[in-house]
């Protein structure tokens, strides 16, 4: 009881200016995903910020220590599930950069095709939550049928949707059907048109821009330091991205730009992811175009690529193979990698690290949202709790790729 | 296609630090140094503020324990945009005394970084400005990357656990 007689102050002079304290999370629905932040408010104002993560650690890089390089895969898949496909193809190619293995050009261009049809999906759910964060429901409803069709691809290739493992080392599982392809060709032709109508609703808008324009922004200089990667970089006007800087998966056979932003802020986060789909699109089309006719969908790598099922029970080589595949028992060559492609949210690298065993000695993930999240209590730091919100939506941090 | 880079980082470190190298090497064509830990904070800040080897982004940063289990590392990734060009920097120090400089007063993006090293690993980072565990519970005292803590056998079946049926 003696405690609650301090709360009312004795005389006037006792009345000191007093921040208050807001948990902003665990599990809020403007924060989409698991993220707790302490806040310390001046009213509506945010005078500090102190991030807690953590909340979703599932024990990726543990966890990779005990399995084989094949099984792998599933765990990249719920780094930044919003693109999946992307996560397992950067693994995917840094096995067959351990195992200096070369992929026929057809594989490479089936990739791209993949990786960009993610990287429209991850842009597009972002680039929609925004809108929903400041109020506008309608883009998000009218274009998120759109993400559905680009499920549906991934479902017609490898029959998963959301968490996909996609794909193998060495190629793709099998040749794409001809649904497949339909849909695919369905998707390039009919996605410009909702995706104009999405840009419609929102990129001149009046309320929209009052609303982002100058919210959360970062400087160049600030970026960089915090290392940032992917649009977030961009839009704060710096052109570094991977697919240009260091080509993978024979990106330099394509023909596309980078946009940049120049103040870093919510908008031009918006308005690079925006583009960025924009050239998504134009770099399916050319893929779709040059793609190379009578090559294999896969590397001639029979060590880790799985064979085709009338060969192992014909074959006794496939069936050693398919045995040691399966039980994990494949050795790889000693040796320390880095790759990295361009994730969703930017660098996504893995670093290998491999003793011969058959499980990798050490595997660790450069996760671009664990890397750029410490800046956000820098950069809401002096503006209003609902600002901070659609900054934390325009960063897209994913709660996967944040914690592993 | 590196050869010109590792050769110029070669020469550019010995000369500014005499015998802080222990070993490099240009495998995959990814220049890797491994540098004394007395010497790592200076060779650091002397490769980001250095004109021309710029390497003003710190890609990555990573714990690393060696197959002995006696020694620890600490695994830097750094780029410098401008050239293209990455490097690899490592350093090893005995697991009894985890002790280095911190690199946060050189990027300020290494602070989670190397909060997640000290969580797996155990690396104590002098000088870093709030060192406690970010992705493991704060009451965790094991540091559960390192080897001496192995994953569960899946097969065992000396445990009597009713709630999960193992």
């Amino acid at each position: 009881m003696s405690k609650k007689e301090n709360i009312i102050p004795e005389s006037e002079e006792t009345i000191e200016k007093e921040y208050s304290i807001l948990n902003l999370g665990p599990t809020h629905p403007a924060t989409h995903g698991i993220f707790q932040n302490i806040l310390k408010m001046d009213g509506e104002i945010i005078h500090e910020a102190e991030p807690t993560v953590g909340y979703i650690h599932r024990a990726f890089e543990k966890l990779a220590e005990r399995r084989p390089y094949n099984q792998i895969t599933p765990i990249t898949d719920r780094l930044n599930y919003c693109s999946s496909p992307i996560n397992n193809m950067g693994w995917h190619m840094t096995v067959e950069k351990l195992i200096g293995c070369t992929v026929p050009k057809r594989v490479d261009y089936m990739r791209v095709i993949i990786m960009e049809l993610a990287r429209i999906a991850d842009h597009l759910v972002c680039n929609s939550v925004i809108g929903v964060d400041t109020g506008a429901m309608t883009g998000f409803l009218y274009i998120f049928q759109w993400r559905e069709k680009i499920y549906d691809i991934y479902e017609s290739i490898c029959g998963a949707r959301l968490t996909t493992n996609i794909g193998r080392i060495g190629g793709f599982e099998r040749e794409w059907s001809k649904t497949t392809w339909d849909q695919i060709h369905n998707f390039v032709k009919e996605y410009p048109k909702a995706l104009k109508e999405f840009a419609n609703l929102l990129e001149r808008n009046k309320i929209f821009m009052d609303r982002t324009v100058n919210c959360g922004p970062i400087s160049a200089k600030m970026a960089l330091d915090y290392s940032f990667t992917g649009p977030n970089l961009r839009a704060a006007g710096v052109d570094y991205d991977v697919r240009v800087a260091t080509p993978y998966s024979s990106y330099q056979d394509f023909d596309f730009i980078i946009p940049i932003g120049t103040a870093g802020d919510t908008y031009d986060r918006f308005m690079v992811r925006q583009e960025e789909m924009w050239q998504s699109l134009k770099i399916i089309e050319q893929a779709i175009k040059n793609m190379p006719k009578d090559q294999p969908f896969h590397a001639d790598i029979p060590e880790f690529y799985l064979p085709p099922k009338e060969e192992v029970y014909n074959n006794m080589e496939a069936l050693i193979y398919h045995f040691k595949i399966v039980m994990g028992e494949t050795e790889v060559p000693k040796g320390e990698v880095y790759h990295c492609v361009e994730g969703g949210n930017g660098e996504l690298g893995f670093y290998l690290v491999s003793d011969g065993g058959r499980t990798p000695y050490r595997l660790h993930f450069r996760r671009p949202c664990f890397i750029y999240y410490q800046a956000y209590s820098e950069m809401v730091k002096g503006i209003m709790l609902s600002d901070a919100i659609i900054t934390m939506s325009s960063m897209n941090v994913i709660a996967g790729e944040l914690d592993a | 296609m590196n050869e010109d880079v590792f050769k110029k980082l070669n020469e550019k470190i010995s000369a500014k630090f005499p015998d802080a190298i222990e070993a490099s090497d240009l495998a995959y064509d990814f220049p890797s140094f491994t540098i004394k830990k007395d010497n790592i904070h200076d060779v650091l800040e002397f490769l980001k503020n250095d004109e021309e080897l710029n390497f003003h982004f710190l890609t990555d940063l990573t714990g690393f324990q060696t197959a002995d289990e006696k020694q620890l590392g600490v695994i830097y990734h750094l780029h410098n945009m401008l050239k293209n060009i990455r490097v690899r920097i490592r350093t090893y120090f005995d697991i009894n005394k985890p002790e280095i400089p911190t690199a946060t007063d050189i990027w300020p993006g290494a602070n989670w970084m190397e909060r997640e090293t000290f969580d797996f690993y155990g690396v104590r980072f002098k000088g870093h400005p709030k060192l406690k565990r970010i992705l493991n519970v704060d009451e965790m005292d094991i540091f559960p990357m390192r080897k001496e803590y192995p994953l569960e056998d899946q097969s065992r079946d000396d445990k009597d656990d009713k709630m999960f049926g193992r």
